[in-house]
């Protein structure tokens, strides 16, 4: 057929797709210059994943999750599963968690461990915040601890860090080999990381230490992402440049169980 | 180029023919990937909505608060995490889907021209007429594909200016990363649990819309219309422009 319109049609395609091509091409170098790209973006629905964290990435760089006032607190603070059977655990909650040590190290210019009281004398915040679960349910209340990014900079940031990795007690680790670790380990992006509401909390409700069930004697608090990204009874921090070489390298033991590792929906 | 020079009726008749269909490409294409992904979305809004089936008002709710709704649904675990991977993705193709057909609809005039009701139409009489004759399932008129009557313009309007901004409003406003871009779309709503709630009751509305209007082409003629939607031409005559 010598429809008039099909070589002006093939030549606009054909620009299109290659505009296009070189689009995506550009798109995916600033996207993963900027961190951008989340470690579970491979398949079909690590496009959507993508997309979703790209967005909000761009949106978020700078902003502050709602606080609510005392008033708001929930009467209830459901807890999702009890607090690890692990027999460290149990010996160090009968102590009082006075021999707990939290460890920090990776890419960082000084590898510490701290006391949990250590950490109650560093700079304390308390924040009201909204936290809702994956499964729909949510409630309100009053965090207590010192800003992440106070810790942070204690240990001194090595510039390669692009994610803090966090280890609680409910997680099977094994620091030698990495690729064995399982359980509910997450890690979070640096945009996070420094965030000024992302907390360390020992403290909730008013009360200087944390519920068993919610996290005792240390918790991870990101209020601009679902619950399940703060993680509980933590025992060990990392900072790394990849995530691809612990478990299976999406970046959480919840993607390994179908969940996305980017929870800020 | 030299042929349809020497064939000038030919020409005119095959383009008159392709450039009005009943349904315009842009329509049929965004149709089926906005039903294609519609579907997606119930299934897996689905899978989310039954780890926990309770409704709530507020910011807050959970096992142990009072509910606005408790669904006849038992509590199933284990499905939100592939329910949300597949929700997000085909969240997004929708709203790209509806943001290239609502850009093609006003500025192609699709919108004013084929779904906004005369107001002649809009008289009570004239409606009800329409709803009686549907309610007992009377067969539509052969000229009745040639248009829509007042009744569907009105439905397509609201699916497509309320329930869908709706849905993706309510939506949006539930993720806690968007809440702190835009606070007042969380509490415009009255709340994290308001916007799921009201979220809910959206995705159900345009399932019932989704139902009658199967049945609706099923009435009218289900092969007909198919293969109005996907070839854009029908048995009968073409949609007036």
């Amino acid at each position: 057929m010598s429809d008039p319109l099909s070589r002006r049609t093939l030549i606009t395609t054909g620009l299109a797709a290659a505009a296009g091509a070189a689009g995506l091409g550009i798109a995916a170098r600033l996207a993963d210059r900027y961190a951008l790209i989340p470690p579970d973006d491979g398949g079909i629905f690590g496009v959507g994943e993508t997309v979703t964290y790209a967005a909000q990435r761009l949106l978020t760089r700078h902003t502050l999750a709602r606080e609510y006032n005392r008033s708001d607190i929930s009467k209830i603070a459901p807890v999702k599963g009890p607090p690890p059977e692990d027999e460290t655990y149990q010996r160090l909650s009968a102590g009082g968690f006075a021999d707990w040590r939290l460890k920090i190290d990776g890419l960082v210019a000084r590898p510490s461990f701290f006391s949990l009281d250590e950490l109650k004398r560093l700079p304390s915040e308390s924040h009201v915040f909204h936290q809702a679960c994956e499964e729909g349910w949510s409630f309100i209340a009053e965090w207590t601890g010192v800003p992440l990014s106070y810790v942070l900079n204690l240990v001194g940031v090595l510039p390669q860090a692009k994610y803090v990795v966090f280890f609680g007690f409910d997680t099977n680790f094994d620091a030698a080999d990495k690729q064995t670790i399982k359980g509910k380990w997450n890690s979070i992006d640096m945009a996070d990381a420094w965030h000024p509401q992302t907390l360390l909390a020992y403290g909730m409700n008013g009360r200087d230490s944390l519920p068993a069930g919610h996290g005792a004697p240390l918790r991870l608090r990101l209020p601009r992402q679902l619950g399940g990204k703060s993680t509980k009874y933590l025992s060990w921090i990392t900072l790394t440049d990849t995530v691809k070489d612990i478990g299976q390298g999406f970046g959480a033991g919840g993607v390994e169980r179908g969940f996305s590792w980017y929870a800020g929906i | 180029m030299a042929e349809t020079a020497y064939l000038p009726g030919l020409e005119i008749r095959s383009s008159d023919s392709l450039d009005s269909p009943r349904h315009s490409a842009v329509v049929r294409i965004t149709h089926w990937i906005t039903a294609a992904s519609f579907i997606a979305l119930l299934v897996s809004g689905i899978a989310i909505l039954i780890a926990h089936p309770r409704l709530y008002w507020g910011e807050t709710g959970g096992v142990g608060t009072p509910s606005l709704i408790d669904l006849p649904i038992p509590f199933m675990i284990g499905h939100s995490g592939w329910g949300r991977y597949l929700h997000f993705l085909s969240a997004w193709i929708a709203v790209f889907t509806g943001v290239i057909y609502a850009l093609f609809g006003f500025l192609t005039r699709h919108f004013r021209r084929n779904l906004l009701p005369a107001k002649a139409d809009l008289a009570w009489s004239r409606i009800s007429r329409i709803l009686w004759n549907d309610l007992r399932l009377k067969r539509p008129a052969e000229e009745e594909s040639l248009t829509y009557n007042a009744v569907q313009r009105l439905a397509y309007l609201a699916v497509v200016f309320v329930l869908f901004p709706l849905v993706i409003l309510t939506g949006l406003a539930m993720s806690p990363a968007i809440a702190s871009v835009v606070p007042v779309l969380r509490s415009g709503f009255g709340g994290q649990q308001s916007a799921r709630t009201i979220h809910f009751f959206v995705a159900l509305a345009l399932v019932l819309f989704l139902f009658v209007h199967i049945a609706m082409v099923c009435l009218a003629g289900f092969m007909d219309r198919m293969r109005a939607m996907i070839t854009g031409h029908g048995a009968v005559g073409k949609e007036p422009s």
